[in-house]
């Protein structure tokens, strides 16, 4: 078989193949390129040009260009990677321990609260990263625990986030009795848009910077709840959690608080 | 001339054997999303199943199938012994190991990642190196195929390449090349972030390098299924090809025009131009023309085989068919699948009717009336025409066999129409619970129950299927004699060069390629503002 024989106008398979294929990507990007953009006046393209690299899906400015509105709260600009808390060392822990001391009297000397500050025995590493993190930003902010936060370096968040996930967890100081699933945790509402709470806060599954809430104190976590309702808080990235909140009935609020507050922490049964 | 039954074999039982499995999985789904079933509490298992059932059933069951069927085809209808057995068995292991090690941690839930990847969203680096060398095992075939007719061609020179064998080459062709966009996403953008090289990745791009695979893909999958139409219906049927030139067109268009068109699988993209999009939109509309080609060429091929039989009228030769043959019953059923299932394709693909059905269960319903119902049922239909002649022993009962094809055609109308209906209402797909007491969806309860009844039966079909397979090895041994295709009307005594070669149609698949997927790719590529931190399953 030669390819001379094959590739040449004189054979016709050829030239039809190639005449067809040819004209009809002709046909379409002149269509898809110049026509249409025309016969869409509301695009409001400057000219043939402008229309031709949008139909090419080049960025444009949009047409109301100006600033982009500035949100009016300082939003999270933690960055966890894999390798960013992977592996800590006894050194880190150590170091942790040590750091804890100073935040024993509100969250506990053995990380269990007394009052209703929450628990952080035991929590995620990258959950008491990232609140550490956002407390020192500015983007969560808490008069009571702010300031603690705000002369951490880098390497304490890291060193205290260590020392936090590696205690155990312990049982919290307000026993009740456990209480039911409330549908909201299991089911969520989906004509409401809200997954189960359990799909990211560790019964069912756990996504990454999503704490656990077992055996915290009924109090946080109804404040909690309420200031994502309400836009006070604003550090979850995405909205993820404002956008459950605020779709939450005050007493969907009150029955997952009251739910979580009773539940055991060391039922947690999740990747770790 | 069957010499490497084996290997045949062998490819036919594993891809049956995780069919097999994969149904299953495929009927708990249907189950447990359906108000059947109060709620299984955790969507890990529901997401988990998906991308086991979505990889089997779209990546190995096919590749497996259209790989032994080319063995299959090289020996009988090159009358040669297939060259690179050893090769052959590479591959076969190769997809093995993939599959297994895709599987582990699948079923661990450390790559819930679905079938389509879904960057960024980021699994298991083991899911995706195992999906690497399932493609690999399949691009030794590709090269076997090719290096199989070069031989032939060297003892035959200037003589027609026989049909079945011809068309073969053509979809492994498609296959080498559309599988590269997925591999590309994989190698170059998912896997380096799997590994922890790196932390962010461009979706968009990823997405774009998916739609490269994912239309022709489809149109490998429905090879080994044309085929048989082709090649395997009219001869077993007692009839004739109608036209041998008219395949040989079908299946060049579909090696040219499979390609240029998968950005219709990202039609609702931002990152993608319109002006782009509607030029794969109008190649879309070319792709229907093999399709249209062979419906009426085998519609042709069986009134002759009717009319041989003396079937008489305008359309009084229908009752003369036999259809009593499995062969015929599952292609008939296949066209009227394919009847229904290519209307619905008609409504995904133009740019306005597809908004008010993306990502929505009308998609998951279309595809299993296509794939899982015209095509697998062909399929089935190549491994009872094929079985007597690897296991040298007759099928047990042809009255089970019809069973079984009817049972998958009921099965797959009872299942597809109510899902395509729920898609219309507005049902998303992929999702593991739907409320049905909220009053805005209650309608919907009575379809999807439907529709997991039906999934019972192609559960019972596909069992039985397997069954009818296996009792075939316990069978006294008979001579089912040589392993012929069919005759065309017309005896091919010779064909045009470029319809006996694959030269200008390799060149324009990639020409349209670089054409129409060029700069939406190098664009994404250059630009330096297009990643997103990746999100890992199970991370912490
Ligand atoms: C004076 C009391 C006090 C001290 C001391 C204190 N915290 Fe807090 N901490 C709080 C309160 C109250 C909250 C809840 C804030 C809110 O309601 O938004 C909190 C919240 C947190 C959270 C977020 C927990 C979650 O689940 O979202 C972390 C992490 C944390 N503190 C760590 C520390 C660390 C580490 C120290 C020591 C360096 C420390 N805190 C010292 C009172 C304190
Ligand atoms: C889509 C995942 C997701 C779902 C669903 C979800 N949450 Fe959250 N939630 C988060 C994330 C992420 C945070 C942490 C936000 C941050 O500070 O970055 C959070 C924080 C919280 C907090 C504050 C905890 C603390 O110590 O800071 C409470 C309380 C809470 N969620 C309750 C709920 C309840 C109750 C539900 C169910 C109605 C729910 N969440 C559903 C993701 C989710
Ligand atoms: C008993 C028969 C079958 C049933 C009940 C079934 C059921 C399902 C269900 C419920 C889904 C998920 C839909 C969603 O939630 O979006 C699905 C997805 C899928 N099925 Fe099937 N299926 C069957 C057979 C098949 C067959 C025969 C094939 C192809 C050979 C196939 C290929 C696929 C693919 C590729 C997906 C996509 C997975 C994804 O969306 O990630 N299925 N199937
Ligand atoms: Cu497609």
């Amino acid at each position: 078989m030669s390819a001379r024989e094959l590739f040449t106008f004189r054979n016709t398979y050829f030239s039809i193949g190639v005449g067809v294929a040819a004209g009809v990507f002709a046909l379409a990007a002149i269509t898809g390129f110049v026509l249409l953009p025309r016969l869409q006046p509301e695009l409001k393209y400057a000219d043939l040009w402008d229309a031709f690299c949008s139909a090419a899906g080049l960025p444009r400015r949009s047409v109301s260009s100006g600033e982009i509105p500035k949100s009016p709260h300082r939003l999270s600009e933690a960055v966890l990677t894999p390798t960013t808390l992977a592996r800590p060392t006894q050194e880190s822990i150590g170091r942790g321990a040590t750091l804890a001391q100073r935040c024993a009297i509100c969250h506990g000397p053995t990380g269990i609260s007394r009052a209703d500050s929450p628990n952080l025995a035991g929590q995620y590493a990258s959950v008491i990263y990232k609140e550490l993190l956002d407390f020192r930003s500015g983007a969560r902010t808490n008069a009571v625990m702010s300031p603690f936060a705000a002369n951490l370096s880098d390497q304490d968040i890291k060193d205290l986030a260590a020392y936090y996930a590696y205690l155990p967890r312990l049982p919290a100081y307000h026993p009740q009795e456990q209480l039911p699933r409330p549908r909201v945790v299991i089911y969520g509402a989906p004509m409401r848009g809200i997954a189960p709470c359990g799909s990211c806060h560790g019964s069912l599954d756990n996504k990454a910077g999503s704490p656990w809430l077992e055996g915290q104190s009924e109090a946080y976590l109804k404040a909690q709840l309420q200031a994502f309702a309400a836009g006070q808080r604003t550090n979850d990235i995405s909205q993820q959690m404002r956008n459950v909140a605020r779709a939450l009935t005050s007493q969907e609020i009150d029955q997952a608080a009251a739910y979580y507050a009773s539940q055991p922490p060391d039922i947690i049964k999740t990747t770790d | 001339m069957l010499v490497n039954r084996k290997l045949i074999l062998a490819h036919f039982w594993l891809a049956f054997v995780v069919f097999g499995l994969a149904l299953c999985l495929g009927a708990w789904q249907m189950f447990v999303r359906s108000p059947l079933y109060t709620w299984i509490s955790n969507p890990e298992w529901y997401y988990r199943s998906l991308t086991a059932h979505g990889t089997v059933m779209g990546y190995v069951f096919p590749t497996l199938v259209a790989m032994g069927f080319g063995y299959a085809i090289t020996e009988s209808a090159l009358q040669q012994r297939l060259v690179g057995v050893r090769w052959a068995w590479a591959g076969f292991w190769l997809i093995v190991i993939g599959a297994i090690m895709a599987m582990v941690p699948v079923a661990l839930g450390r790559a819930s990642v679905l079938y389509t990847f879904y960057p960024p969203l980021i699994g298991n680096a083991f899911y995706y190196i195992g999906v690497v060398l399932v493609v690999v095992g399949s691009w030794i075939w590709v090269a076997l195929m090719s290096i199989n007719l070069r031989v032939w061609r060297r003892a035959h020179p200037g003589e027609p390449v026989p049909l079945a064998m011809f068309a073969n080459v053509a979809g492994s062709y498609l296959w080498a090349w559309t599988a590269v966009g997925a591999a590309l996403e994989l190698l170059l953008q998912i896997i380096p972030v799997a590994l922890g090289l790196k932390t962010t990745i461009d979706a968009g791009l990823a997405r774009v390098f998916f739609s490269w695979t994912l239309h022709a893909i489809v149109y490998f999958w429905l090879i080994p299924t044309y085929i048989a139409y082709y090649t395997i219906v009219p001869r077993a049927i007692g009839g004739r090809l109608y036209s041998d030139t008219m395949a040989r067109l079908s299946f060049i268009l579909f090696l040219v025009v499979a390609m240029p068109i998968g950005i219709h699988h990202t039609f609702a993209d931002p990152q993608v131009g319109a002006g782009f999009k509607f030029i794969h939109s109008t190649f879309t509309a070319l792709v229907a023309l093999p399709t249209l080609l062979t419906v009426f060429t085998i519609c042709a091929s069986v009134e002759i085989a009717a009319r041989l039989r003396g079937g008489r009228g305008a359309l009084g030769w229908i009752r003369a068919l036999p259809w009593q043959n499995p062969i015929m019953l599952a292609v008939a059923f296949s066209f009227v699948m394919l009847g229904f299932g290519g209307a619905g394709g008609l409504i995904n693909m133009s740019y306005q009717l597809d908004t008010t059905i993306h990502n929505t269960q009308w998609i998951t319903g279309h595809f299993h009336l296509i794939f899982g119902g015209a095509i697998v049922i062909m399929y089935f239909a190549i491994a009872y025409d094929l079985w007597p002649h690897l296991t040298g022993r007759a099928l047990p009962n042809l009255a089970l066999a019809r069973t079984q094809l009817w049972l998958w055609f009921i099965g797959m109308i009872v299942t597809t129409f109510p899902w395509h209906w729920v898609g219309i209402l507005g049902m998303p797909r992929r999702m593991a619970y739907y409320d049905y007491s909220n009053p805005a969806i209650a309608p919907e309860a009575l379809y999807v129950s439907l529709s997991a009844f039906g999934a019972l039966i192609l559960l019972i079909s596909g069992l039985l299927f397997l069954f009818i397979l296996a009792r075939a090895h316990a069978q006294p041994a008979t001579e089912a004699g040589e392993y012929r295709f069919s005759m065309p009307v017309h005896p091919v005594r010779s064909v045009p060069l470029a319809l006996n070669s694959f030269g200008i149609w390799v060149a324009l698949m990639i020409g349209l390629t670089v054409t129409n997927y060029g700069y939406p790719i190098l664009m994404l590529a250059a630009r330096q503002d297009t990643s997103v931190p990746a999100v890992y399953v199970g991370a912490q």
